[in-house]
């Protein structure tokens, strides 16, 4: 009797609509585990520097020494440019350079400073990884000095004997010399800048696609969409003014939404920064095309959930098949806080380019650094998305498979063009 | 002018004929009634009309405008009620008949158009309260108000007694026979041949996507020697 019934639950339960969003968390979950295995495996390999060496003394030895023991020294030489166009080639991290005056420097109570020509390749949390370990190296330059200073018994003031070197930072990031930032703190600071938007526009697109999908599903179930297709009124306007309806809804729900995220943010952000002092600011016209990034794709995420809200044959499976929505919004969100757009594998640059929720994630971050073809290029892609999905939609109001689920005819190019012009 | 005019109509799911090649013709002011059992066609036959679904094969013209050509001018002249139709649970009736009305004119045309919906529906103060709240026979009476307050030419009605106890469904045949006598042509479907045969002036018999038989009531039954249309029905499909 309870093998019958057990029988019975697991075949209402076990469905392929139920299996589909695990298996894409389960995806999603062993694609992020990869990307952080990955970035372990370059913890632990040697950071790849080089270094110009310009002081005799002991101390730049033994701060020599640290540094040969425990990174990869693919330059050891007198010119900086020289240095840096190696490291750059054997795709390093920095180049370390000890100038002329540094062990005296710190004999006579002075800090003895170390330039730091970082090469950043990307401001994802996990790409500052590589250059953290590189700023290990500096902790342990300073730690071996100490012991040295503290052997010899030397006269200098202890505060400087537990940090005798002073770290003078220069990073390159993607064609911008901005002097007096590590890698990290630029990376914190872009981050902190750019965070909350691929946060906003993931639970925009989540709030939104939401309503639309169930409005499908709810007008299927009580059969008003029946009543509403016979109704003087465009096809077109049907599928435009349930997209805009659910993005007002959908904002309405995401600002409350937000309004608690930002405080909680708030709180880890101590920041004082000014971006302008690095050129790192955004100007109107970029704030302007954030904007337009944001409402294509958003357009472009309702778009979309209208085409998934006609599979719906109600209320619940419309629940069901937001989850492909979520997912693809979750993907970009996790993919551009952990890693960069040029730090991706290409196969992962791709997807993320063709998400059209990534674009406006990426839109903030790719301004600052001046990189409007990406930025631009998105809001091309997303409008034509859009576009075409608007297309597809109004083709499949014009067909029966709103009502009968399925096409009769084949949906080709022209036609869902003729189809957008005739409603 | 003929209100509609059907010709060798089909209609196919894929592979499944749903409809095989029917003909009929709906007059100005009369009812005319497509009976049969579930399965038959008939909500499919009133869907095709009612530009919802895509004809196969045949043609349908609906007062001259052909389909689907000139589906956006017959979407100006039909009002079409599904079967167990529901409205929008979060408005209020009088909402609900606002949001229609506001598709087929403003202004005056507007006001007259609730007006004549809130009498219809004749829900009293209840009209003012969402229709999550509504029984099935308030919500049809709204339903049906909805349909017929936009004067339409064609009302096409798919089984609007259907669920219904005996008094609501009384007054929506009442309410039928009104829009009628102001002009409006009324094509309906059902499977409750004792409501066909009360209403309607002429009645088609579907079966398995064929129109076996059709004519007046008294035409059929004199035609199947008959005492009412249920026996005409059973001893056209034999």
């Amino acid at each position: 009797m309870i093998g019958n019934i057990i029988k019975k639950e697991f075949k209402e339960l076990f469905l392929l609509s139920t299996l589909l969003p695990i298996v894409v968390i389960a995806i999603v979950f062993g694609s992020v585990g990869n990307m952080i295995g990955n970035v372990q495996e370059s913890m632990k390999a040697k950071p790849v520097i080089g270094i110009v060496n310009m002081n005799g003394g002991n101390l730049s030895d033994i701060a020599m020494s640290i540094l040969s023991e425990n990174a990869k020294v693919v330059y050891n030489g007198s010119d900086t440019e020289s240095g840096l166009e190696e490291v750059r080639k054997e795709d390093g991290v920095a180049l370390l350079a000890i100038p002329e005056n540094f062990s005296q420097n710190i004999y006579a109570n002075h800090p003895g400073e170390i330039e730091i020509y970082w090469i950043m390749k990307g401001a994802g949390m996990l790409d500052s990884i590589s250059s953290s370990v590189g700023e290990g190296l500096i902790q342990s330059v300073n730690q071996g000095i100490s012991t040295n200073l503290i052997q010899q018994n030397s006269s200098i003031d202890a505060a400087l004997v537990l940090k005798p070197t002073k770290r003078i930072d220069t990073t390159f990031f993607k064609g911008k010399e901005i002097e007096g930032l590590s890698p990290s703190q630029l990376s914190n600071m872009l981050n902190s800048q750019s965070i909350v938007i691929p946060v906003v526009i993931m639970m925009l697109i989540i709030m939104a696609g939401s309503s639309v999908i169930s409005s499908m599903g709810l007008e299927k179930e009580n059969k008003t969409l029946e009543t509403l297709l016979t109704l003087p009124v465009r096809r077109s306007q049907i599928v435009i003014g349930k997209m805009v309806g659910s993005a007002l809804v959908g904002m309405i729900m995401a600002a409350i939404y937000m309004l608690g995220f930002s405080r909680y943010m708030g709180s880890f952000q101590s920041s004082n920064i000014n971006l302008a002092n690095f050129g790192l600011a955004l100007g109107v016209q970029d704030y302007v095309l954030v904007g337009i990034s944001l409402f294509v794709a958003l357009l472009a995420g309702l778009s979309l959930c209208i085409v998934l809200g006609t599979f719906a044959k109600n209320y619940r499976s419309g629940q069901t098949l937001i989850f492909p929505i979520t997912a693809l919004a979750m993907i970009s969100m996790f993919t551009i806080m952990f890693k960069d757009f040029d730090t991706i594998p290409a196969v992962l640059r791709v997807l993320l380019f063709v998400i059209p929720f990534s674009h406006p994630m990426m839109a903030m971050r790719a301004l600052m650094l001046d990189n409007y073809s990406l930025v631009i290029s998105g809001i091309a892609y997303t409008a034509v998305f859009t576009v075409v999905m608007i297309a597809i939609a109004v083709r499949i109001f014009n067909s029966d498979r709103l009502l009968t689920g399925s096409v009769r005819e084949r949906v080709s190019l022209g036609k869902l063009a003729w189809g957008f012009r005739r409603s | 002018m003929k209100a509609v005019e059907v010709k060798e109509l089909v209609k196919d799911y894929g592979n499944f004929r749903a409809i095989k090649g029917i003909s009929f013709e709906v007059n100005e002011g009369e009812i005319f009634g497509l009976i049969g059992p579930n399965g038959a066609g008939k909500t499919t036959a009133l869907r095709t009309i009612a530009t919802l679904l895509q004809i196969t094969s045949g043609s349908i013209t609906v007062f001259g405008y052909e389909l689907p050509k000139e589906a956006a001018e017959v979407r100006k002249i039909i009002s079409y009620l599904p079967e167990e139709a529901g409205a929008y649970k979060n408005l209020t009736g009088k909402d609900y008949l606002d949001f229609i009305a506001k598709f087929f004119g403003d202004g005056e045309k507007f006001q007259n158009m609730v007006q004549k919906g809130l009498e219809i529906a004749n829900l009293g103060e209840r009209i003012n309260d969402k229709v999550d709240t509504y029984s099935k026979g308030m919500t049809r009476r709204l339903l049906v108000g909805r349909a017929l307050m936009v004067n339409p030419r064609l009302a096409i009605l798919d089984e609007p007694t259907t669920g219904l106890d005996v008094v609501n469904a009384q007054e929506v045949r009442r309410i039928i026979n009104s829009a009628v006598e102001a002009g409006v042509a009324v094509l309906l479907s059902s499977h409750n041949m004792l409501e066909v045969e009360l209403l309607c002036h002429r009645i088609a018999l579907i079966n398995d996507g064929v129109i076996i038989a059709s004519g007046t009531a008294e035409e059929l039954k004199n035609d199947y020697d008959a005492r009412n249309i249920e026996e005409v029905f059973v001893k056209a499909i034999k």
